[in-house]
């Protein structure tokens, strides 16, 4: 091997390196292309009202606004791989059904313009409950989350496998728990970007968008549109700012701008930003698995049963449920156990569609299999790792067949375990754990073994379907996959394929393969992975996930160069009089093998191809250039007894790590961490660190960081990069990597996937490490330091009854417990004026008074009897916005008390409120009470709660001090700061 | 300082990688929003305009800084550099690029910009950092793809050869 297997720095780095990378957003777009802004919805459920676009559409350069019953007009809603009734749109119709769902799409000359556009468009709802809460939402009562459905649970499938039954009967033990996998998504740092063209000449749309498959989702883009495939073409820039399976869900946004350029005939552009990608992008499923294990008296599994509820959000998008079904065929793990039963539900909530992620099912998984494991050892007594070892599939039993269909192609479980915790390292911890434990700090060791697949079956998804329905629609399997390779008159060699770019190195891996076939340097080889529907070689399972690149594209690739080779080697046969079987193509130049000294220049063997046809060998076509298709035959459709062997390659990682948690601030710290990879042959070692190294950090920010927050209300509490905490490098343990080489059998190349295994072991090798650590049975992900204390402390005591509540802590923070309710704020205060009572009550029904003291009122309409309606400019810190403002005084008992209700709504979101006033005589003045209680909702709610909090007391406490003020009492003007200081107990403010 | 009126636009005249460059801008417009669309520069990214990952970060005035916190208004007269600063027009990578490339410090390289000019900025007041300090300065991105290790690595190689 003289460059395949080498650790070679990449093609792509030197572009990236000097800022001459090409992104979706670097490329110049076409002429008169329109800038979209999306408006979204600040509520997780609500019937959607009147949209008053009338004041947006007066803004100079604002071209249109465009909702979803325009969008519903010209399209058909997406479709889903389950038989259920839950239609999308690339807008809301009619309803909304999670914070930051699209709602309308303004159209401007400017990206700037279309956002201020889009804060003067009015959007009435009318709110409905929210479904939240996984387990709430499958109860009968439950409100539903789409009607059409007649359900929230829209899909259920059992399966058996073996007899677990006999099994469970037969068990020394039973062993049981529920494990709940949370939401989150590995955040590319570049947003999603769409430009899409409408050409009415052939009804045709061209997008160009930083999409990273699955090519499968094309046809559903085309059926939206009402056009063929062919006609919906899709282009994907030269480079893209990471995916992690997240950029598939950039699709209902490329049929959106199509549509949008349809109805006004201009191309549109789209770029989403960090509040949109975090608010409602997508979100890997969140997951509650009940598992029972049927264990022998030597804590041999015997048989599992496992009930996994997965939270798709407010819509199904292609190709979902995969998660659920990804991992099927191996579900038993890393482990042999030939007895399975499993129930498969899909639930709908009100929170944002979940979609692909890196590990895509992998992760929940594991979690629940790998704490399992290390509960059995627990509750009998036994060593974790002893308890792996007898489970694992031995080696020499490959391939392998699962209880649920999966063939596992090679691996040597027991020897990865042997050397990670060999070589004193287990030892090491061990001796950690005993001086950190007598020092009286909490440490504890984990341990992961994992089964890592790669290249998904197409097939797997419908074993959602029953035998007979699969029998109907015929049998799905396989996962094409397609390369070129092509070398021109002169000999220069470039390659496509059917893989997209995210970063992962794939052009230099390509370049290796093709470069080792035909004797050349990487930098021989050009590249191009700027797919295009109508342009290049590409099927169904097109794309990049699923690891598909390695199995797959990268399998094409190299039986394309391996035909090249076959074709140069002949055509150089003819000319150096030797037999072809005796060429070798080494250092640019073809030769015989026999006699070196008998050779050509690569370029002049090729150039005979393409110029001179009559010199090459009888029967063969000129020109130089190969498709390979590559589709493996060990990828069957599901079998009549709904097994399926869901992946082509099955890789094995074993983690182990030490944690030490300090028992004051809570902090989980891994001190060590080991993982053991077995992926077969490494095509480039560099590149495979890279992805393992990465896949760690994202694996380890699941366990200890990243989580999308709710509130009981659906308001999305993590909005900003300070809620939603990301690791950086001053997170980073120390970690250390181990490889063994398995060559898989079922593919040329021997290489399998690798980098989505540390996002499925890492998690639940750190959870397991906490239970260790902590004597816990329950390990809630991410083990935040407030989940932590939970642990140790046990939950909060509640408030004792004479306590009274703090202001403005009423909300979760994120990754903390549950809130009860929406983000709340409650508060009280009083403030004191030299008016008598009656003065006070004449002020306060007096709008032109009122218009005076609301802070920032522009203006003030009289709707009805003492309900008005304003427009105000608000700024306090961060949030900055012209809101409207409704204001209705209700409970009226003249002279001493009202009830002052209310709601706001702007680009910010929306909050609704009430307040109660008494007026009590005080000396010759009056001293008016308040207590209030304020919701928020939408943005306001995402983008940082506790400074909102703030935000609307400090409004409040303006709104009361200048109606004091103009009633003649005499607050002292204060400062900013000290306002914010007297909102914490100040007299005669708030409380 | 300058005033702009709202919903104008005034020129704005900056020395951007040594050369003078002038544009318009609005009284709003951010700096990084100047630089990739009305300059054409497209080599610094934008990841989250709220100064949290660093992928926007130039150097002002020779300092380190967040084009996204930054009005374009805010930069006229300055000095800006930016990644394409760091790179000729032969393409040859200066030492602490090849470091970054050598220790595959980077894949989908969106963050790599932002980067590469925090330490152009420290290295040149820090030649000789420590392991902790490069971790230090590297908090301030958001790296997705590379598990950071091999920009901590690079970071401390691209030093040493910076320094002979």
């Amino acid at each position: 091997m003289e460059v395949l297997g080498k650790p070679l720095v990449r093609k792509e780095d030197a572009a990236l390196l000097s800022g001459r990378g090409r992104y979706a957003d670097d490329i110049a777009e076409p002429k008169r292309t329109l800038q979209a802004h999306v408006i979204r919805s600040p509520h997780a459920h609500a019937m959607i009202g009147r949209i008053d676009a009338r004041a947006a559409l007066e803004i100079p350069g604002v071209v249109a606004v465009i909702t979803g019953e325009d969008i519903a007009k010209i399209s058909d809603p997406f479709l889903v791989a389950v038989k259920a009734d839950v239609p999308q749109w690339s807008l809301a119709v009619e309803r909304v059904r999670y914070v930051g769902e699209p709602v309308a799409l303004v159209l401007a000359e400017t990206r700037y313009i279309a956002e201020d556009a889009g804060e003067a468009v009015e959007i009435e709802y009318q709110q409905l409950p929210a479904i939240i809460d996984l387990r709430a939402a499958r109860e009968k009562t439950s409100a539903l989350v789409h009607e059409s459905a007649k359900s929230n649970e829209v899909h259920t499938r059992a399966f058996t496998y073996g007899d677990p039954d006999a099994a469970f009967k037969a068990a020394h033990k039973i062993v049981k728990m529920t494990s709940e996998f949370p939401r989150q998504s590995f955040m590319p740092m570049e947003c999603f970007v769409v430009v899409s063209e409408y050409r009415p000449a052939d009804d045709s749309y061209e997008v160009m968008a930083n999409f990273q498959g699955p090519f499968s989702t094309q046809p559903v883009m085309a059926r939206a549109c009402r056009v063929p495939g062919t006609r919906f073409r899709i282009k994907t820039p030269a480079d893209s700012g990471g995916s992690f399976g997240i950029k598939l869900s950039v699709f209902p946004f490329m049929v959106l701008c199509g549509l949008a350029s349809k109805i006004v005939g201009r191309p549109v552009k789209w770029v989403e930003d960090r509040l949109e990608h975090l608010v409602a992008a997508s979100s890997g499923p969140n997951r509650i698995t009940e598992v029972e294990a049927a264990v022998d008296k030597d804590g041999r599994i015997t048989a599992l049963k496992l009930d996994q509820i997965e939270d798709y959000g407010a819509f199904l998008r292609a190709p979902m449920p995969g998660p659920l079904y990804r991992m099927h065929g191996a579900l038993t793990g890393a482990y042999a156990i030939q007895n399975l039963s499993v129930v498969s539900r899909v639930v709908m909530t009100n929170k944002m569609p979940s979609a692909l992620i890196r590990g895509f099912g992998g992760p929940q998984m594991y979690l629940t299999l790998e704490r399992l494991v290390q509960m059995i050892a627990r509750e009998m007594g036994l060593d974790h790792l002893e308890v792996i070892k007898r489970n694992l599939i031995p080696a020499g039993s490959f391939p392998y067949k699962t209880a649920a269909g999966s063939l596992f192609d090679s691996g040597d479980y027991p020897r990865c375990v042997e050397l990670a915790t060999g070589g004193g390292r287990l030892e090491a911890l061990m001796k950690r754990r005993d001086d950190a434990r007598k020092s009286g700090k909490y440490y504890g060791i984990g341990f992961a073994a994992v089964v890592e697949p790669a290249m998904s079956n197409m097939g797997y998804l419908s074993t959602l379907l029953s035998p007979e329905a699969r029998e109907k629609a015929g049998p799905k399997n396989g996962a094409v996959s397609l390369a070129s390779v092509r070398v021109d008159a002169l000999g220069a060699v470039s390659v496509t394929a059917d893989c997209v770019v995210c970063g992962q190195g794939h052009e230099t891996v390509l370049a290796q393969i093709v470069a080792e076939q035909l004797g050349l340097r990487i930098e021989d080889i050009t590249v191009n992975l700027e797919l295009d529907t109508a342009n290049s070689d590409w099927s169904i399972a097109a794309g990049t996930y699923s690891c598909r690149f390695t199995p797959g594209t990268a399998v094409a690739a190299h039986i394309a160069a391996q035909r090249i080779r076959d074709k140069l080697s002949r055509i150089a046969a003819k000319q150096l009089n030797v037999l072809h079987t005796d060429i070798e193509f080494v250092k640019g130049k073809i030769r015989s093998k026999s006699n070196p000294d008998n050779a050509m220049a690569f370029g002049r063997v090729a150039g005979t191809a393409h110029w001179s046809p009559i010199m090459l060998p009888d029967g063969m076509d000129p020109a130089l250039r190969e498709t390979a298709v590559w589709a493996p035959p060990e990828l069957t459709p599901p079998s009549h007894d709904d097994r399926i062997n869901t992946s082509l390659t099955y890789g094995f990682v074993f983690d182990m790590c030490g944690v030490e948690i300090d028992p004051v601030t809570c902090e989980v710290k891994v001190e060590k961490y080991v993982s053991m990879h077995d992926a077969g042959r490494l095509l480039n070692p560099l590149i495979a660190e890279g992805q393992i190294r990465g896949a760690f950090v994202q694996g380890l920010a699941t366990a200890l960081y990243e989580e999308f927050v709710y509130d009981d209300g659906g308001s999305f509490l993590t909005g900003t990069f300070a809620d939603y905490v990301v690791p950086t490098a001053t997170e980073l343990p120390e970690l250390e990597l181990m490889h063994i080489e398995s060559p898989s059998p079922f593919t040329p190349l021997g290489a399998k996937g690798l980098a989505e295994g540390n996002c499925m072991s890492t998690p639940a090798c750190i959870a397991n490490a906490i239970a260790d650590a902590l004597g816990v049975e329950n390990v809630q992900l991410p083990a935040t330091p407030a989940r932590i204390n939970a642990m140790i402390s046990g939950e909060e005591p509640a408030r004792p009854a004479h306590v009274a509540p703090r202001q403005g802590i009423a909300s979760a923070g994120t990754g903390g417990a549950k809130q009860k309710d929406a983000r709340q704020i409650k508060g009280s205060g009083s403030v004191q004026v030299s008016a008598s009572p009656e003065k006070v009550w004449e002020a306060l029904l007096d709008p032109e008074n009122l218009k005076s003291v609301i802070p920032g009122c522009h203006a003030l309409e009289v709707v009805g009897p003492n309900d008005y309606r304003a427009e105000v400019s608000l700024g306090v810190g961060i949030i900055r916005g012209r809101f409207k403002a409704q204001v209705k005084l209700t409970d009226l008992k003249p002279n001493q008390s009202g009830r002052l209700g209310g709601s706001i709504s702007g680009p910010l979101g929306n909050s609704s409120g009430t307040g109660l006033l008494k007026l009590v005589p005080d000396g010759g003045g009056t001293r008016i009470d308040y207590d209030y209680e304020v919701a928020v909702f939408g943005k306001a709610a995402a983008v940082g709660g506790r400074m909102i909090e703030g935000a609307a007391q400090i409004v409040i406490s303006q709104f009361f001090a200048a109606f004091g003020r103009k009633l003649g009492g005499a607050p002292e003007k204060k400062s900013l700061a000290k306002r914010l200081g007297s909102l914490w107990g100040g007299k005669g403010t708030t409380k | 300082m300058r005033r702009v009126a709202k919903d104008t636009k005034a020129r704005v005249t900056l020395t951007l990688n040594g050369k003078k460059t002038t544009g318009e801008a609005e009284s709003r417009t951010l700096l990084t929003d100047f630089l990739r669309h009305e300059i054409g520069m497209t080599g610094t990214h934008v990841g989250c305009e709220h100064g949290v990952c660093g992928c926007c970060t130039v150097l002002i005035d020779g300092v380190a800084a967040r084009a996204c916190l930054t009005l374009a208004q805010a930069a006229d007269g300055r000095s800006v550099e930016t990644v394409e600063s760091l790179t000729g027009l032969d393409g040859k990578l200066n030492p602490l690029q090849e470091a970054l490339r050598d220790h595959h410090a980077l894949q989908c390289g969106f963050c790599t910009p932002g980067i590469l000019m925090s330490f152009t900025d420290f290295l040149k007041r820090v030649p000789d950092p420590t392991v902790e300090q490069v971790k230090d300065v590297l908090g301030g991105h958001i790296c997705r793809c590379t598990g950071y290790q091999g920009l901590i690595d690079a970071m401390m190689d691209g030093a040493k050869r910076l320094r002979s």
